[in-house]
C-alpha cells in the first residue's frame, strides 16, 4: 500500500529556487537533505515532512549547506553511482557522512558500504559493511514480509519491502545489527549512521524514520 | 514469518525506485551498455524500436526471448520487455523470463481489442500506456503498477505525450477540488473504477507512478514532461536514432534529474548532434496512430 495520508512534500526552498532568510533562521536543524539524484526520494519526503521536519533534495553540493541529516533513497545503486560522479556529489556527500547522521535504504545502504561486490558501484565507504547487489534475485523474486524491530521496544512487527534487495556482510565489530532476516542482517547501525536492506519508506509505517531521527540522529520530531 | 511475493506493494515498489530516471528502449547487448553507461535506470528489450516497428508495418509480436537474455546479461539495472495488448501468454513466458517489468504496450499489434491483460495474477509488475485519467484508472485496476502516457511512439514528437500528460494531471487536479459525494458521477464519466477515484482523490496524484512516454527525444523534451508531472522518461527511438546516441542519452539523464533547472538544461542541450527526424502527427492516418490501440 502506498502512502495515502502524506502530502506530496515540497523543497523547502521558493519558487526561484532561492534559501530565504528567513528559512535559514527558523528552520535550522530541522532541515533534511535527501539525495534525489533518481530513486524513491519523494517517498522519503513525505514521512520526513510528516514528522514536522523540512525537506531538502539534494541534486548539487551547494545543496547540502544547513543540512542536518542525509538520506540515501532506494533506487539503481549503478545509475546513482555514475550520478553521484557526474554531479560532483561523491566528496560532499561522504564528507557530510561522516561527520552528521546518515540514513540509507536499499541502493542508499550500498552507497554506505565500505564494499560492494559488483565494481560499477563505487560506494562512498561510510560504514563498515559489504554488500552484494540484488542478492535475492530478479523483480519476480522480491518480497513483502513481517519484520520484528526488537531495538524499538515494540512487539509490532513492520511490513519490510524487499526490492530487488541487497545482502549486507558485517565487516567490523563497530557495526551493530539491529535486525535480520532469515539470518541475514537487514538493519545495522554503525555510530551515526544506519542501513537498512528494504524499504521503510514505501508502506507509511514512520517507525524506522523515528527511531532514525530520535535515536540515531538526535533531532526532535512531531510525536 | 510470511514472506509474499508479487504482491501490488512489490510491484509498485520496484516503480517508486525508478522514479526520476530514464528508461530507454535497446535492441542489442551493445546498445543496452551504452544505455547503462549513460545513467538508464532500466532499459527496454526490444528486437526493433518504435520507428523502425513503423516503418517495417506487419504484426509486431514479443521480442524473442533470445535477445531479451543477452541483454539480461549486459546489463545489472531491470529489464524491461514488452507484450501485445491483451497477450497475456506472451506476458506468461516474459515472467517465466524473469524479465523485470512486462509492457503491455500500444507500439505491438493488438492481441485483443476487448480486453487487456488481467495483470494481478503475474508475480511480474506491468507498466500500460494511457491518454487520460480513465484509462490509467482501469490499467491500475486490472493490476498494472506504473503508468506511463501513450504519446505517440516513434514520431520523436513530444505533442501527444503533452496532450495525455496534461489531461491526466489537469483530471487529477479536479479531482482534488470535488466533494466526496460527487466522485461517483466522476467515476461513470471517467469509466474508472470507484474506489481508485477516491484513491486518487484522496492522495492528490496517481495511486502508482506516473511516467512520460511517446515522442520524447530531446533533453528539453524530457524537462518539459517531468515539469508537466511526470515522476521518470521513457525514450524510445529518441536516442538510438539521434546521431550520437551515448552523447543523447547522458544529456537526457541529466535533463532528468535537473528538469527544473534552465542554466543546466542550457548546457546539456548545447552541441548535441542531430535529434532523430520527427513525424507530424497530421499526416498519420488514423491506422497509424499507435495511441487508438487499448481503450
Amino acid at each position: 500500500m502506498r502512502l495515502v495520508s502524506y502530502p506530496i512534500p515540497k523543497d523547502s526552498r521558493n519558487a526561484a529556487g532561492k534559501i530565504s532568510k528567513v528559512e535559514q533562521a527558523q528552520k535550522i536543524n530541522r532541515l533534511i537533505g535527501i539525495l534525489a539524484v533518481q530513486g524513491d526520494y519523494s517517498c522519503h519526503g513525505k514521512i520526513v515532512q510528516h514528522l514536522g521536519l523540512n525537506v531538502r533534495w539534494i541534486k548539487t553540493p551547494g545543496d547540502l549547506v544547513g543540512c542536518s541529516a542525509l538520506i540515501l533513497p532506494g533506487g539503481e545503486s549503478t545509475t546513482m553511482t555514475l550520478l553521484l560522479k557526474k554531479y560532483g556529489l561523491i566528496k560532499p556527500l561522504k564528507d557530510f557522512a561522516l561527520s552528521n547522521p546518515v540514513m540509507g535504504t536499499c541502493a542508499g545502504a550500498i552507497m554506505l558500504a565500505k564494499n560492494v561486490y559488483d565494481t560499477r558501484v563505487e560506494p562512498l565507504g561510510i560504514m563498515d559493511i559489504t554488500v552484494c547487489r540484488n542478492a535475492y534475485g530478479s523483480q519476480v523474486e522480491s518480497f513483502i514480509t513481517d519484520l520484528l524491530l526488537p531495538f524499538n521496544g515494540s512487539s509490532v512487527p513492520i511490513k519490510a519491502v524487499f526490492i530487488r534487495a541487497p545482502k549486507i556482510q558485517v565487516e567490523s565489530p563497530a557495526i551493530q545489527v539491529l535486525a535480520e532476516y532469515e539470518n541475514v542482517p537487514v538493519i545495522v547501525r554503525q555510530d551515526k549512521a544506519l542501513a537498512l536492506a528494504f524499504h521503510p519508506e514505501l508502506t507509511g509505517d514512520d517507525r524506522i524514520h523515528r527511531y532514525f531521527f530520535q535515536q540515531v540522529a538526535g533531532i526532535s520530531i512531531n510525536t | 514469518m510470511t514472506k509474499e511475493k508479487g504482491s501490488f506493494e512489490v510491484k509498485v515498489g520496484l516503480a517508486e525506485m525508478l522514479k526520476g530516471g530514464v528508461i530507454m528502449d535497446v535492441t542489442t547487448a551493445e546498445q543496452a551498455k551504452i544505455a547503462e553507461d549513460a545513467g538508464a535506470v532500466a532499459v527496454m528489450a526490444l528486437e526493433r524500436i518504435p520507428s523502425d516497428i513503423r516503418k517495417a508495418g506487419g504484426v509486431s509480436r514479443m521480442t524473442d526471448p533470445v535477445i531479451i537474455q543477452q541483454i539480461k546479461k549486459t546489463v545489472s539495472i531491470p529489464v524491461m520487455a514488452k507484450c501485445r495488448i491483451g497477450h497475456f501468454a506472451e506476458a506468461q513466458i516474459l515472467e517465466a523470463m524473469g524479465i523485470d517489468f512486462i509492457d503491455e504496450s500500444e507500439v505491438l499489434t493488438p492481441a485483443d481489442e476487448a480486453n487487456h491483460i488481467e495483470k494481478r495474477s503475474f508475480n511480474a509488475p506491468f507498466v500500460c500506456g494511457c491518454r487520460n485519467l480513465g484509462e490509467a484508472l482501469r490499467r491500475i485496476g486490472e493490476g498494472a503498477a506504473m503508468i506511463r502516457t501513450k504519446g505517440e511512439a516513434g514520431t520523436g514528437n513530444v505533442v501527444e505525450a503533452v496532450r495525455h500528460m496534461r489531461s491526466v494531471m489537469n483530471s487529477i487536479r479536479h479531482l482534488k477540488t470535488l466533494r466526496k459525494d460527487e466522485l461517483m458521477t466522476v467515476s461513470k464519466d471517467l469509466q474508472a473504477p470507484y474506489e481508485l477515484v477516491l484513491k486518487t482523490a484522496e492522495m492528490g496524484e496517481l495511486p502508482v507512478p506516473n511516467f512520460a512516454a511517446g515522442g520524447v527525444a530531446t533533453p528539453a523534451d524530457a524537462s518539459l514532461m517531468m515539469q508537466l508531472g511526470a515522476q521518470s522518461v521513457f525514450v524510445g527511438s529518441g536516442i538510438f536514432k539521434s546521431s550520437n546516441p551515448a552523447v543523447m542519452a547522458k544529456a537526457i539523464v541529466e535533463a532528468v534529474t535537473h528538469y527544473h533547472d534552465p542554466d543546466v538544461l542550457l548546457r546539456i542541450s548545447t552541441g548535441l548532434g542531430t535529434a532523430m527526424e520527427g513525424i507530424e502527427i497530421s499526416q498519420l492516418s488514423d491506422s497509424e496512430r499507435l495511441q487508438e490501440r487499448g481503450w
